[in-house]
């Protein structure tokens, strides 16, 4: 039951845009226009590689206006599962693959008077959208971006030249510069959002510095995709109809029930939007929750699962499904 | 007469304070003196250092809840002597106001819903918002047909301050315009309204 209409997309142009970034271009194969989205939307790339279907979020960073293609940055990441390194060394101009329509889980909030960005590494990809719809707006808004390197980072000197360096600032780890949260944070004026995107250490010492400070939750905004991390092999096993699949170690469950012909709801494949939400019968081992949607309570009920990033101990879990 | 069982409804949760704060701001009307004196008692006044208070007495001027509340000891009390007084106050304040400042309202709902209309003026969402209803249960309700607003209507249905139509009043609230919607009960057969039951008092 996938709410996605999937369109067919060939690959524009490819660019190396800092180490280990690389952006792509994508056009519809029929001509058509893309849909316009709303800064911090994404889309989910269909790769097929050899005999693996790979399926990843992506936050789109091209102009929201722009309908003639949509543009990703993709980090090439260690030890990855097949999706980063396939974009990074497989994948071709004049390739095609499949584009979900965009969704957006990370938007900014119009009722704020002012709008702060903290972004860490690749996480700076939402807001380079973002920031190209609020210009147009005519909103405030400020970006923090930490990078390790000033190589490794990717689009700061474009984003300053666009936007000014009054409100594009640069942390170089390797030059002992690391974004002063609490400085940040301090005297802004009533109505101020925060969004955050970054690695999770990130986003929890930057919301946890915030709620500290008195900022109230309802102003807080981050967004992490998580890849579906690899554990060992189990069986899942579907009350409903009656099936037994098998997940292997570096499969999801979700991946494996739709390599099974098994039409499961989806949105983000990173733990984040909720739409994969399964109930669990039972389960012989303990539930690994990766996610970033339940409630601590529900994660402790034992009775929920998001089947996008989390797995189990055990051999044997019996979903409702 | 009135229609309820409509999500609208406003639900308030208490004036809850946020330690984390570095500023807390209370507009309080009448009897809403006690929901900040109440929560002193129970725990304790270290807040008030950071606090400011803004208080309007209203219907309850004979019981000085303004005296209690200026020797609470906060950094600043300001006693205005009208609802729209206070109001615009508020607003003066949190236009020079700084996130990691909390809102705190207590009193009749139709004085909640107007100092919230003036916070989400300031960019400021209605759920961070500390709220609790006290004193009368007087609203404030909007005629859904000459968008005029009567304050304090205890009755339903009732007579429309601005157009004459008698409106029932219904559980259905706008915070955007901080008011119940009232409905014509008698449109079919003008003059057949029932008589009004006093279901807010």
């Amino acid at each position: 039951m996938t709410v996605n209409t999937e369109m067919k997309v060939r690959v524009a142009a490819t660019a190396q845009v800092a180490d280990k970034v690389k952006r792509f271009r994508f056009e519809r194969v029929d001509g058509q226009p893309m849909p316009v989205f709303s800064g911090g939307a994404h889309v989910i790339v269909s790769m097929r590689d050899g005999k693996a279907l790979r399926r990843n979020p992506y936050s789109l960073m091209s102009s929201p206006e722009d309908s003639a293609g949509y543009e990703i940055s993709v980090l090439r990441v260690e030890n990855s599962r097949g999706g980063s390194a396939f974009l990074h060394e497989k994948l071709k101009e004049g390739d095609e693959l499949i584009l979900s329509q965009p969704v957006n889980l990370f938007a900014h909030d119009h009722r704020a008077r002012k709008h702060i960005m903290m972004a860490g590494g690749i996480g700076i990809t939402p807001f380079i959208a973002m920031m190209d719809q609020m210009e147009r707006e005519g909103a405030a808004f400020e970006l923090h971006y930490a990078v390790r390197t000033r190589t490794h980072g990717a689009y700061w000197k474009e984003l300053q030249q666009r936007y000014g360096k009054h409100r594009v600032k640069i942390y170089c780890d390797e030059e002992k510069l690391f974004i002063p949260v609490a400085d940040v944070l301090a005297n802004q004026p009533l109505g101020t959002h925060l969004y955050v995107c970054g690695p999770a250490g990130m986003i929890n010492g930057v919301l946890g510095k915030a709620r500290e400070l008195g900022w109230p939750k309802q102003n807080l905004h981050s967004e992490e995709f998580l890849a579906p991390p690899p554990g060992k092999a189990f069986q899942v096993r579907l009350a409903k109809s009656n099936r037994t699949i098998d997940v292997a170690p570096h499969q999801s469950i979700l991946e494996a029930l739709e390599a099974n012909g098994v039409d499961a709801p989806y949105l983000c494949r990173g733990g984040a939007c909720g739409q994969c939400e399964t109930g669990v019968v039972s389960c012989d081992g303990e539930l690994e929750h990766n996610d970033h949607f339940l409630e601590p309570d529900d994660k402790a009920s034992g009775r929920k699962i998001m089947i996008c990033v989390s797995r189990i101990t055990g051999n044997v879990v019996t979903l409702d499904l | 007469m009135l229609v309820a069982g409509i999500k609208s409804r406003p639900v308030y949760s208490g004036l809850n304070i946020d330690s984390h704060a570095k500023r807390h701001l209370f507009a309080l009307e009448g009897e809403g003196a006690l929901a900040l004196i109440d929560r002193v008692k129970a725990a304790g006044s270290d807040f008030l250092k950071n606090a400011d208070i803004l208080y309007v007495a209203s219907g309850s001027r004979a019981e000085d809840h303004d005296r209690k509340l200026a020797a609470l000891g906060a950094d600043t009390f300001w006693l205005a002597p009208t609802i729209p007084v206070l109001l615009n106050r508020l607003h003066v304040m949190l236009g020079q106001a700084h996130m990691g400042s909390q809102i705190y309202l207590a009193g009749t709902e139709g004085f909640i819903g107007q100092a919230q209309q003036v916070a989400m003026n300031h960019g400021v969402d209605p759920a961070s918002i500390h709220a609790e209803h006290r004193g009368s249960a007087a609203r404030r309700v909007q005629c859904v047909h000459c968008k005029g607003i009567t304050d304090n209507v205890t009755t339903s249905p009732f007579t429309c301050s601005a157009c004459g139509l008698s409106l029932l009043v219904r559980d259905h609230y706008s915070r955007r315009l901080g008011a119940f919607q009232g409905v014509c009960i008698d449109a079919e057969e003008p003059g057949t309204a029932p008589k009004p039951e006093e279901l807010f008092p």
